[in-house]
């Protein structure tokens, strides 16, 4: 029967198509290097779980245990590398490509973010790698991310639900990358006041979306789905100007 | 176009909130006991200030909490943004009524 269940998950992520996927090669097209270049991609499947806690709760510490600690205030990533470090925002070991991060939306309300593993949602062993000091159900013993949180919730006041396919992600990265995002975002992105590690939920253009700044010029942009389209449209609108040859 | 001090995130653009009306507006004691027309008065009858004027609104693309505003509604001037359940802070602590909507609305 698990094996069964095993062929059937392999179908399905063989069958799914990510919000932006009809983009891709305007992403590829619109991208441009240099030393005013800016890229767009999509990052597909991305594992979003979204997780409600009251702060300092015994459920805010459980499920902190399994995710790598709950981050405590506006902007704060938290979370863990597959090397096993509990990293945070300063850091930067949240976001690398194992890593599993979590990013505050509110006082008491956060993402978890961990990468498009087979087994992040159910059964097997979630290999992004296991929590700082090893949660007692999640993490590192055959269960999944998921379902490690759900055990660390036990029913008590609180949520886990799984919203991977809420939102997908976008990464816009290069020296012009800032230039492209103040266009159309009224926050005050520069590094002095966005460190790289500072999550947000914002207005970009005319839609919500959560950013993130996962390095000194690339951000990751977490869009709803359905707008996923219209986001990619916009960005690669305001890329454009970088293209052309600067006049000086 | 206004900026509101989010008590979360701090200063933001008036787009990201939506408004929630007028704050301060008590749960009737025994709503049952009320007549028709009390009953719409409560539910729909609201003071249009000149002035300062208490009001909810939420940081629906941000953290998505509510907070309490008081606002000029002739120069826009915004005066204080206070927690939910606070009373107004240009007005004498809470008497009773006011009491009992923090007790509802924490």
């Amino acid at each position: 029967m698990a094996q069964t269940a095993e062929r059937e998950n392999a179908v399905i992520r063989g069958l799914r198509r990510s919000p932006a996927v009809h983009l891709a090669e305007d992403f590829t097209r619109g991208s441009v290097s240099g030393v005013q270049g800016v890229t767009l991609r999509e990052v597909p499947f991305l594992t979003m779980i979204g997780v409600r806690a009251a702060h300092g709760s015994a459920v805010w510490d459980r499920l902190g245990a399994v995710v790598g600690g709950l981050p405590e205030r506006y902007g704060q990533v938290t979370g863990y590398t597959a090397a096993g470090g509990a990293g945070d925002s300063a850091g930067g070991a949240p976001g690398t490509a194992q890593g599993v991060s979590v990013l505050w939306l509110g006082p008491e309300e956060f993402l978890v973010i961990a990468p498009d593993a087979p087994d992040a949602l159910d059964g097997g062993t979630f290999d992004g790698g296991a929590a700082d000091g090893g949660a007692a159900d999640g993490g590192a013993g055959g269960v999944s991310l998921l379902s490690g949180l759900l055990a660390a919730l036990a029913g008590d006041p609180g949520q886990v639900v799984d919203l991977s396919s809420n939102r997908t992600t976008f990464e816009l990265a290069g020296p012009s990358a800032r230039a492209v995002l103040e266009k159309s975002c009224a926050l005050d992105l520069h590094p002095r006041e966005f460190t790289v590690g500072t999550a947000v939920n914002t207005q970009i253009g005319l839609i919500p979306a959560v950013l993130w700044r996962v390095d000194d010029d690339a951000f990751r942009i977490f869009p709803r789905a359905s707008f996923a389209d219209f986001l990619g449209r916009w960005l690669l609108d305001g890329m454009r100007e970088f293209a052309a040859v600067e006049v000086h | 176009m206004l900026l509101f001090s989010c008590p979360n995130c701090g200063p933001r653009d008036e787009t990201e909130f939506h408004y929630g009306g007028q704050a301060h507006v008590p749960y009737p004691k025994d709503a049952d006991a009320l007549t028709d027309k009390e009953w719409s008065e409560f539910l729909f009858y609201r003071d249009n200030t000149r002035g300062d004027f208490a009001e909810r609104w939420v940081h629906s693309t941000g953290c998505r909490q509510w907070f309490n505003m008081l606002r000029d509604t002739v120069s826009y001037d915004i005066k204080a943004v206070y927690p939910m359940g606070d009373s107004r802070p240009d007005q004498p602590p809470a008497d009773a009524a006011q009491t009992q909507q923090k007790g509802q609305q924490s």
